[in-house]
């Protein structure tokens, strides 16, 4: 087994994967954010909520036309880079992708192009109900994918076939209500949320510092606030979440987030910051808040949680079992499946730590004639480098909570002061629009990064997965990918900022002849006239 | 979990079987028409205004279109794991060459006319055209290479190996039957998109698209005819040797194959099928015909009979063979030892019962809403919203 042919088959996969993500949570977050707007006009009947629906609506679709496209590379490099993986368990593993196509992606993006071109062609509920569909459709895609991700993490419900060589499902209830998906599920859901709300008020103060489109941008801060708000608190108590499962499920993964090298007796301290080393195994200059890691970890004062040292020791005894399930699966391959009920009972009894000896065929083809050697470095490989999921946990967290506090600010202002906002928070808006997205990306880094060295966790090791390929057929399809997507994220770009500052199509004889019209229930008991002051549309 | 049994686990591969082949055709017939769109652009469409009038008779279709075959990719790799493997792994350039067209004509549809500059215009059509073309081609040589077989085989762990230089996972497909399979394909797409162009445009576009699309008709029986002949003549095809075992685990080094025998013996042990190969000239050649006069819609329901027979034949040629190795005949994938478990098979089955019929259903509202022609006057009134 190359190395290298594994580490360029990681770098494709993490790189295609991270760019469809700078798509995807936009489009989930958006989808909603114009669904509600729309919402809006159809119950109020203004003209100026169905020109913002428009307005975001075109945004959304510059937007999402790219997740789709770079969502068939994402559907194919399973089969394409990682065939072992897609041979050992897509009898579980392709499930929810393929239900996902049924039940979610056939919805959205059918009804994607009714949005588009259904205007005129729709009554207003039918187009409502349109735009409803292709915001459930892609919550949905997001669930189905979550499924088969979590179950990468925590495989559950599925059981190894020595005769088809490969994971078999035994409970699709399990693979569905798999906790660890669940959890993933709500959490990206609403970083997604984050996303569009950040991502809509920022566009909107940049309206409003240039003084243009007063009308749309000072409705689309208030849904954006109001809606940013309950997602970014959605987002860290659902992330919260997510960290207990770990806490169940995925304990290398959660000692490596909080650089935790030694078992501590419970409740543990929760490592503020420090520098984590895998050489030494500990944390240098480590800030620690007394109990607070049991806490949260564990939700109790007394559950211990273990350090990486532990379960170093305990991934070597999973590795001697492992190696005790492969001779048995040998035996088994050997005799065409007729074996003694002894060997058979042997392997089953061991055979949920094949995955371990697998861990050994990095230093010898036949796990069975490994080194003691050879089994201590495997079992050290079970540890991921753990400074980047350290660090890259803590700004994701931090930027978290930046969300909320700016939410907040917002939704006081648009709330108790009359929706007023100073310039300078005007242009922090605008500035931190990226900020999501690098939270966004941080959170699949610590989550895919600190699953290694597993494809799926404690089942098939990564080195194991890859396909039968050539340096050379990565190197054309990396520098494919790389030319290829640079081009259309410029070509995205400028898109956007083309679109974002061109503005949205007012149509203004409608809006005052719906003004006139209804002049009579403008007026405030307090006389004030809302959007009086405002510019008029151009 | 017992309920899965209620259906015999053979039984539910010929389902999944028939449902691949569903889920096949279904991309044929509605995303075909979109890439016979792209790729006939050039031709049938000469001014900004023709050409948008063009992409706007597809331009609320191809999302939902393209996910037949999202949805294809998915269902091969819940229903039929191992296929998924090899095929995605061994075309491997060849599925990144498709991948890449695949990508570029969404994104061509939605950018083109989002700015005004002739060039990025252009540039876009070149797009449209490639992304049309090309995959209509790619998947005509991939379905030839498959009734040739492949040069791959199976490690005893089950890892699939490609037997051949790295070059070969693209220039080697390129062999004389596969692009003569190529040829049929894009033909046929062609003749599809121009039927739908025939439906959905008017003016010169339709006009041209009826001029052109009967020649790609007859390009395309002609390469179908020619390809059967040389089926029966130049090419063995793979036989089971001994007991065919239907409902055993999935491994397909289990099994005895052997090459010794033309793939038309088929027509001889089951002569039925020969219903498929029939369809796909009477579609082909009717829709041709008809294209030729004032008719709207029966020039598309001809070409979808057409294609229907077309991938039909290929399937049923071939069954129970859906992956052959040349290398290592034993590693063979066939339908009775490449599909998933009995559980996954039934779980899938059940969602697709499911979905399946809401899906025909609201694609099929969708069409009826956007019912009729897509007019020059259509697109120059609405310029600001349309593609």
């Amino acid at each position: 087994m190359e190395i290298g042919l594994v580490e360029l088959s990681r770098l494709q996969f993490a790189m295609t994967a991270m760019y469809h993500f700078l798509f995807v949570p936009l489009t989930l977050g958006l989808s909603i954010i114009v669904a509600i707007m729309e919402t809006v006009y159809v119950m109020t009947n203004r003209p100026i909520w169905r020109q913002m629906t428009k307005f975001w609506g075109t945004l959304f679709g510059i937007n999402f036309v790219l997740g789709v496209a770079t969502g068939i590379t994402m559907e194919f490099q399973f089969g394409m880079n990682w065939s072992y993986y897609s041979h050992y368990v897509g009898d579980i593993f392709g499930a929810p992708l393929a239900i996902e196509g049924m039940m979610a992606f056939f919805l959205e993006a059918t009804f994607v192009g009714l949005f588009f071109f259904g205007w005129d062609k729709l009554s207003k509920r039918g187009h409502l109900t349109v735009t409803w569909l292709v915001a459930i459709g892609s919550n949905f895609s997001a669930l189905w994918i979550l499924i088969a991700n979590g179950w990468m993490q925590h495989p559950v419900g599925a059981v190894f076939n020595p005769v088809t060589m490969r994971m078999e499902m035994t409970s699709f209830y399990e693979v569905v209500f798999n906790g660890v998906a669940q959890a993933k599920f709500v959490h990206t859901v609403s970083a997604g949320y984050v996303t569009a709300s950040v991502f809509v008020l920022g566009v909107s103060s940049w309206y409003l510092l240039k003084g243009r489109h007063i009308d749309l941008a000072k409705r689309s801060i208030a849904i954006a606030c109001s809606f940013g708000l309950a997602s970014a608190l959605s987002v860290i108590v659902l992330g919260d979440e997510s960290g207990y499962d770990a806490t169940l499920n995925q304990k290398m993964k959660l000692a490596a987030i909080e650089g935790m090298w030694n078992t501590e007796p419970a409740p543990a301290s929760f490592t503020l910051i420090g520098f984590p080393d895998n050489e030494a195994r500990e944390t240098h200059y480590a800030v620690h808040i007394p109990a607070m890691m049991g806490l949260i970890g564990t939700r109790s004062l007394n559950t211990v949680i273990p350090g990486v040292n532990e379960l170093v020791a305990k991934a070597e005894d999973s590795i001697r079992r492992g190696i005790v399930a492969y001779d048995g699966l040998m035996q088994i391959r050997a005799a065409k499946g007729e074996v003694s009920p002894e060997v058979k009972a042997k392997f089953e009894e061991n055979s949920d730590d094949l995955g371990y000896a697998f861990l050994l065929k990095r230093y010898v083809d036949d796990p069975r004639q490994a080194t003691e050697a050879q089994i201590v470095k495997a079992a050290n490989d079970t540890v991921p480098l753990v400074w980047p999921i350290f660090w890259a946990f803590r700004f994701m967290v931090g930027l978290g909570f930046a969300f909320l506090a700016v939410m907040l600010y917002f939704f006081y202002r648009a709330n108790w002061r009359n929706m007023t906002f100073p310039r300078p928070a005007l242009w922090m808006a605008v500035l931190i629009i990226p900020t999501p997205w690098i939270a966004a990306e941080l959170g699949w880094f610590v989550s895919e990064f600190g699953r290694q060295p597993w494809t799926v966790d404690g089942v098939l090791p990564t080195a194991l997965s890859v396909s039968n390929l050539t340096i050379a057929d990565l190197l054309i399809t990396l520098a494919g990918f790389v030319t290829f997507y640079s081009v259309l994220f410029v070509v995205e770009m400028a898109l956007m900022l083309k679109f974002i500052r061109k503005g949205p199509y007012m149509d203004v004889a409608e809006t005052a002849t719906w003004k006139l019209k209804h002049e009579h229930r403008l007026s405030t008991h307090d006389g004030n006239v809302p959007g009086a002051n405002a510019t008029p549309a151009e | 979990m017992i309920l899965h049994e209620l259906i015999a686990f053979d039984v539910l591969r010929v389902i999944w079987w028939l449902l691949l082949g569903v889920l096949l055709i279904g991309f044929a017939l509605t995303d075909g028409f979109d890439m016979g769109v792209g790729a006939l652009l050039p031709f049938v469409a000469r001014t900004d205004l023709e050409r948008r009038q063009a992409i706007n008779t597809v331009g609320p279709v191809w999302e939902g279109n393209q996910v037949w075959f999202i949805l294809g990719g998915g269902a091969i790799f819940a229903a039929w794991p191992p296929l998924y493997a090899v095929s995605f792994s061994g075309f491997y350039l060849a599925m990144f060459t498709i991948l890449a067209a695949l990508i570029l004509r969404p994104v061509g549809f939605k950018y083109r006319s989002k700015r005004e500059s002739p060039t990025w215009r252009s540039t876009w059509d070149w797009a449209l055209f490639v992304g049309g073309a090309v995959p209509a081609l790619l998947f005509g040589v991939a379905v030839g290479n498959v009734l040739v077989g492949v040069p791959f085989h199976l490690t005893p762990d089950m890892m699939p190996m490609y037997d051949g230089p790295f070059y070969a996972k693209f220039l080697g497909l390129l062999n004389p039957f596969s692009l003569l399979a190529g040829v049929v394909s894009l033909a046929m797409l062609l003749q599809h998109g121009a039927a739908w162009l025939a439906l959905k445009a008017d003016g010169m576009v339709a006009t041209r698209a009826r001029r052109y699309g009967p020649v790609f008709g007859y390009v395309a029986a002609a390469g179908f005819a020619l390809a059967g002949l040389w089926l029966a003549v130049g090419i063995d095809g793979f036989r089971i040797v001994g007991d065919v075992v239907r409902d055993g685990p999935s491994n397909p080094l289990l099994s005895e194959v052997a090459r010794d025998q033309s793939w038309l013996v088929a027509y001889s042990t089951r002569p039925w099928i020969a219903i498929a190969p029939i369809l796909g000239f009477i579609g082909i050649l009717m829709a041709a015909r008809s294209l030729d006069r004032a008719s709207d819609l029966a020039p598309l329901l001809w070409s979808k009979l057409g294609i229907f027979g077309v991938i039909s034949t290929v399937g049923l040629t071939m069954f129970p063979f859906i992956l052959p190795s040349t290398v290592d005949p034993n590693s063979s994938l066939t339908v009775w030892d490449a599909s998933s478990s009995h559980l996954t098979l039934f779980v899938m089955l059940v969602c697709a019962v499911i979905f399946m019929p809401l899906i025909l259903a609201y694609t099929a509202w969708v069409y009826r809403v956007l019912w009729g022609k897509v007019t020059e006057d259509d697109v120059a009134d609405n310029s600001e919203s349309v593609y």
